[in-house]
């Protein structure tokens, strides 16, 4: 079957199998391997992107299922050279550690900041939940979520 | 690499659509909504449908309506959408207090009210949540419509009474004044299935009991006890009631020893947790949150 959707802002078609995962449609078939492909079992939360602005776990939905949705990846965060404040704030506070988990955990944190430019430790924290760092270190991602809360982008895309 | 089997998609434009073609696909025919629990049972080769119908574009099912005498939810309506509902969260205080504890964000953001019931897990929450506030729901076939209350509808593990055809498009929960509900669950680690997990409702009149709801999850088939409910009614709200009926829900139920603990540790959850849905429940029915 073949399947339309907007990938980073760019339109994307093409021939695909219906059982094809999001998180596979974009890593093998458009060669976005930005998202990450974790647990496998909808745990980890690793392969999160953003479709319609939300969160989700791509490898849960079907790559069909995202036919006529807007995708954003991680690849989509840095603009020009210039990182966006959650990529900037996981540099700063040591947010990335392993890094594994940080693609995903950078979509949440984009997601949640752009509907709540100033949460609370704990809506952070509630907002990654569905997240798993085996780096344990969910201390500095928090840390990095509130740095970049704290320096918002002057001119948000 | 976790694929599910090769299968047939097919994206319904509305009821009426997605019924004609699950009449012409056949009984090899799902439905997917969310997909968060039909998804990766197929990875895991649990499901294997032939074809699957897409209804994620059935917004018409996507609602929340106050009819005054009982709330509407289309069954599209999803987990995140429950527990931003500021009348649900008024209304039915439990909806809220489940929401908040079931999955995570992410997966809330995709699963919807109608999936959750129709998978009909055992550890499922909005099941036991929409059996304690006596909620109904409406079965839509190419014939009409069947409304059912939660035991009709409900026939066990991972089976409900919507037949080949047919599609759950709303759930109605009545409305009561002096009302109070609130749900009670234990878990491992943030977005687990519970260990074990109680609902409660209550309609007061004065300081009695005029009608108790009480179902739990997690903890065998059969989620509601009658003997905990009549022991309630009439009775006054008081912690000896209470923890009364936690003990009858808990003898009533059915739980099985797994990773999560053993029957004894499940039953001693299945009676602490009712006793405190039932004690907030009343709180909030008289509008003092316990």
């Amino acid at each position: 079957m073949q399947v339309t959707m907007t990938v980073n802002g760019d339109e994307v078609t093409r021939e695909i199998e219906p059982r094809l995962l999001l998180v596979h449609f974009l890593r093998d078939h458009l060669g976005l391997t930005g998202t990450h492909w974790g647990c496998d079992t909808s745990n980890c939360g690793t392969c999160t992107v953003q479709m319609d602005g939300e969160p989700v776990k791509s490898c849960t939905v079907l790559a069909a299922m995202a036919g006529g949705h807007e995708i954003r990846t991680v690849e989509d965060l840095e603009r020009d050279g210039v990182l966006d404040p959650v990529q900037q704030g996981f540099m700063e506070e040591h947010g990335l550690q392993c890094g594994f988990c940080t693609p995903g955990m950078l979509m949440t944190a984009r997601a949640l900041l752009d509907e709540n430019p100033d949460p609370s430790d704990d809506e952070i924290r509630t907002a990654i939940s569905g997240q798993i760092c085996r780096c344990t270190g969910y201390t500095t991602i928090v840390r990095s979520v509130r740095w970049a809360a704290e320096h918002p982008a002057e001119v948000t895309p | 690499m976790q694929v599910p089997a090769p299968f047939e998609y097919e994206r319904a434009s509305s009821v009426e659509d997605a019924l004609a073609l699950l009449e012409r696909l056949g009984p090899d025919a799902r439905v997917i909504a969310g997909g968060h629990s039909l998804l990766p049972m197929m990875k895991l080769r649990l499901a294997a449908p032939e074809h699957l119908v897409d209804i994620n574009d059935l917004r018409e099912l996507d609602y929340i309506s106050d009819e005054g005498g009982e709330v509407r939810v289309g069954a599209m309506t999803r987990h995140r959408a429950l527990l931003e509902s500021a009348l649900l969260g008024e209304r039915f205080p439990i909806i809220h207090d489940a929401e908040r504890v079931i999955a995570d964000p992410l997966v809330r953001n995709r699963g919807t009210i109608g999936g959750a019931l129709c998978q009909a897990d055992p550890s499922e929450d909005l099941s036991a949540v929409c059996a304690a506030l006596g909620a109904s729901v409406v079965v839509r076939g190419r014939d009409g419509e069947r409304v059912l209350d939660m035991v009709e509808f409900h026939r066990g593990p991972y089976e409900t009474a919507v037949a080949d055809g047919e599609l759950l498009v709303e759930v109605r929960i009545p409305a009561h004044e002096h009302a109070g509900s609130a749900y009670e669950k234990v878990e491992r680690r943030a977005g687990d299935w519970a260990v074990a997990a109680a609902g409660a409702a209550l309609r007061m009149d004065g300081g009695t009991i005029a009608e108790a709801g009480i179902a739990l999850s997690a903890v065998g088939a059969s989620v509601t006890s009658e003997r905990a409910v009549a022991s309630l009614r009439g009775a006054t709200a008081s912690e000896e009631a209470f923890a009364e009926a936690g003990r009858l829900a808990a003898e009533d139920c059915s739980p099985t020893e797994d990773q999560r603990g053993d029957v004894a540790y499940k039953r001693h959850l299945a009676q602490e947790l009712t006793t405190r849905a039932l004690r907030r429940a009343a709180g909030r029915a008289l509008r003092q949150e316990a």
